[in-house]
């Protein structure tokens, strides 16, 4: 291998003065006098070291340090802490966004950014490039013999008409502890009332709630789940075990998330910084997938029954103190109705 | 002929206002649309903030004593609908911070109507919308404080468009009022180019009032000019009339005079005595020569202002007048010889034409050497009958030959010949009355002729 990796895990970094929880660390090439792209990301490394290499063949003088945190200690480590990163990429569409919006990233456009679709940049701040659509991951071994349910309104209808089947073995987010499944949940909210509805036929079920979309595959693939409701398509088709489970994109509306990347203003590099951040959008588009990040189930997807999550204020909104509370209070009385 | 006292233009002064004008027009026109257009693109920005600000106010609940909030999620999308804009809000309960952003600018004072402000916020320009409203909650009478806020990019790309529409407007309205300038100074001076090439293509003596209809503003100015004129004529004809009566008056005396003096020279014996006598009498002759000739002036002006046309037979009016210069040729052996003689009909003053005639024969009688011979044609040709009267002198100076037709010039030959210079003058004068010329030429040999032509 030509690049070092260096990983190291959590706590080898809880003693060091940073503040922030990082979960991963590497390194590409040595550390000497060359110049360092610092990224901090959500995605984990193997996910991202294809797009690392491809941007290496090109500038094999710059090492790039990828740091891997939750979307929430990325707000800490850019917001709080101004750490400078030279790209901050996340999931959490709401934090990228209230961190463009509060003044915490550099603009940035250049001839490629001209040309990329609206709901793909905010404010010259914010790129997406990825589109991450959620859906239904249903056990084939549990379901055989059902009819697939293709939209909620069925999904409701096989929950109703069979609870032997899914009391106990439901999953979902626990939007609580999940900024993703939040994030789904509100805008599925926002689409239809039939996510409400939805989810008091879960209630009904015991449903069992997760912070992660690995755990819930993984229980899927175990067999202790029968199905498992808004879990990202992208992650479930890396699953080794994906014959063990169909992944079903709701036929009614398909909620897609954009992983966006950002320069944040602390920025020490911020020339080779945006130099990457366009490096990887002409990856990206135009084809609209990236090649790294490529998704199934999206290629088979009608573009009209997909709902891509709007960059912009909108997002702050469920970030407001009342408005979590009111919501999240809201779905406890839905979903846990024991 | 003079100069005028020349300064500035009518037309560049026209021109020089109206652009002036049209460029404070113009200008002004930029700046009003501007304020108006900055205006209205604040207004609208300010009401979409209002929207805002009172769609989170109206999603606010009193809910079991307490107040409850659900922002609305259009409340800050639709800040960003058409244009990426950053976008804050704060909620504040009477002066407590409930959510948002808590350094968001504040309005003081803030009454129960919806107020906006332009601030700074995180390092950009914002504007900010504050509304309030009361509340009666188990603490009492509260307010709660909504604040919106916006960046202004979209503003500010608005109000960059319009300044170049603005721009746009103003240059055009600018170009056009060039063109529509450059077309009002032209209108505006041609009537005075009309007046001043009627006046300037007049005859010399062609001074009649001007007839043709001029604009109100030029009317003083034609009356004027109309004055002027018929000033200009009444001392005209004052003065020939007065030169008429003059010379009038002197010939019966001149005549009397020089009787007496032929008589006188009869008794005379002596030779220097006769000679003084006869010095006497060629004075005399001349001086009434000239006043005839001014007579005959006279007459010719007045005929010719009035011309009383009759058909004449033109050969037979040249023999006539040969038949009547016979006398004098005969006195200095000068032979007329008439050759060509082809028959002209024409209309005309038989008078004048006769007059014509004869002040050329007379001059050929006049300049011709003695012992030779005058010849007289008329050649009728397609478009003109011509009268040619050819001498045997010393013939005209090339560079005299357009002087000798004024009045009173008379060739550098001329030098003790009798004579007033007013005999071509007239003649010019009368073919002018009948549309015809006189032509002054040399002749090849010896000599010089006039040819007096006719249209037909």
């Amino acid at each position: 291998m030509r690049y070092l990796i260096l990983s190291i895990v959590i706590f080898a970094f809880a003693t060091s003065a940073k503040a922030f929880e990082i979960e991963d660390r590497a390194v590409f090439g040595e550390m000497k006098d060359g110049p360092v792209l610092r990224i901090i990301s959500t995605a984990d490394i193997n996910y991202f070291t294809p797009m690392i290499d491809a941007f290496r063949r090109f500038r094999s003088d710059v090492v790039i340090e990828y740091t891997v945190a939750s979307s929430t200690e990325i707000m800490r480590a850019v917001y709080d802490e101004k750490q400078p990163f030279d790209i901050a990429i996340s999931s959490a569409m709401d934090l990228q966004t209230k961190l463009a919006n509060d003044g915490l990233a550099r603009k940035h456009s250049s001839s490629l950014t001209q040309n990329l679709p609206d709901w793909a940049v905010w404010n010259d701040m914010v790129y997406a490039f990825t589109q991450e659509p959620a859906g239904f991951v249903i056990s084939n071994k549990i379901l055989e013999g059902l009819q697939t349910p293709q939209n909620r309104q069925q999904l409701i209808n096989t929950l109703r008409q069979n609870p032997e089947i899914f009391r106990d073995r439901v999953g979902t987010y626990d939007i609580r502890k999940s900024g993703a499944g939040y994030l789904f949940a509100t805008q599925d909210a926002r689409v239809s009332d039939t996510y409400w509805r939805l989810t008091e036929v879960m209630g009904t079920l015991r449903p069992k709630l997760y912070c992660c979309a690995s755990e819930m595959i993984q229980d899927v693939i175990d067999g202790n789940l029968a199905i498992a409701y808004n879990v990202l398509a992208s992650y479930a088709e890396k699953s080794p075990h994906s014959d063990k489970f169909t992944i079903i994109l709701p036929s009614d509306f398909s909620i897609v998330m954009l992983r966006t990347l950002l320069i944040p203003v602390s920025s020490e590099n911020p020339q080779l910084a945006a130099e990457f951040l366009d490096f990887v959008l002409s990856e990206t588009y135009p084809s609209g997938v990236s090649p790294l990040l490529k998704t199934r189930s999206l290629e088979d997807a009608t573009e009209n029954t997909l709902y891509r999550i709007a960059l912009g204020p909108g997002l702050l909104v469920y970030l407001d103190n009342f408005k979590k509370k009111n919501f999240i209070s809201e779905w406890e009385s839905a979903i846990l109705q024991d | 002929m003079t100069h005028p006292n020349v300064r500035g233009s009518i037309r560049q002064r026209l021109l020089v206002m109206l652009l002036l004008s049209a460029a404070g027009i113009a200008i002004l026109l930029y700046a009003v649309v501007q304020s108006v257009a900055k205006q209205v693109v604040q207004e609208s920005q300010d009401n979409i903030l209002a929207a805002s600000a009172l769609s989170i106010l109206d999603s606010a609940r009193v809910i079991q004593g307490e107040i409850s909030i659900d922002l609305p999620y259009s409340s800050l999308s639709m800040l960003d609908s058409v244009i990426d804009e950053r976008a804050f809000y704060s909620v504040r309960l009477n002066d407590e911070f409930l959510s948002g952003y808590e350094d968001l600018p504040r309005i003081a004072n803030l009454s129960d109507v919806t107020e906006f402000q332009s601030a700074s916020y995180l390092g950009e320009g914002i504007r900010v919308a504050s509304t309030r409203r009361s509340f009666t909650t188990v603490d009492g009478q509260v307010y709660l404080e909504i604040s919106v806020a916006q960046t202004l990019t979209g503003l500010n790309k608005s109000i960059t468009r319009i300044s170049q529409i603005s721009l746009a407007i103003g240059f055009g309205f600018f170009v056009l009022s060039v063109l529509a300038a450059v077309v009002i100074a032209r209108s505006t001076t041609k009537p005075l180019h009309l007046l001043t090439r009627s006046v300037s293509r007049r005859g010399p003596s062609d001074l009649r009032p001007v007839a043709a209809p001029v604009p109100t503003e030029m009317a003083p100015l034609v009356v004027s000019l109309n004055n002027l004129m018929k000033r200009l004529q009444n001392s005209l004809s004052r003065s020939e009339d007065f030169i008429a009566e003059a010379a009038h008056r002197l010939r019966t005396p001149m005549a009397i005079v020089r009787t007496q003096a032929e008589v006188t020279l009869m008794r005379i014996e002596k030779e220097e005595n006769r000679q003084a006598i006869r010095e006497m009498i060629r004075a005399i002759d001349e001086t009434s020569r000239t006043a005839g000739q001014l007579l005959d002036h006279a007459m010719v002006s007045f005929r010719t202002d009035s011309l009383m046309k009759e058909t004449i037979k033109l050969d037979e009016l040249i023999v006539d007048a040969v038949h009547r210069v016979s006398p004098i040729s005969e006195l200095r052996d000068v032979e007329i010889e008439l050759q060509t003689l082809d028959k002209v009909v024409l209309a005309g003053d038989p008078i004048l034409i006769q007059n014509a005639v004869q002040n050329v024969l007379d001059n050929a009688i006049k300049y011709t050497d003695a012992d030779t011979t005058i010849t007289v044609s008329l050649v009728r040709g397609t478009e003109f009958a011509e009268i040619s009267i050819c001498d045997r002198g010393s013939g005209f100076e090339k560079n005299e030959i357009i002087h000798l037709l004024k009045r009173f010039e008379r060739g550098k030959n001329a030098s003790g010949v009798v004579g007033s210079g007013l005999g071509l003058t007239i003649v010019d004068e009368i073919m002018r009355a009948h549309d015809g010329t006189v032509s002054l030429q040399n002749n090849k040999g010896h000599g010089a002729c006039v040819i007096l032509s006719f249209p037909l």
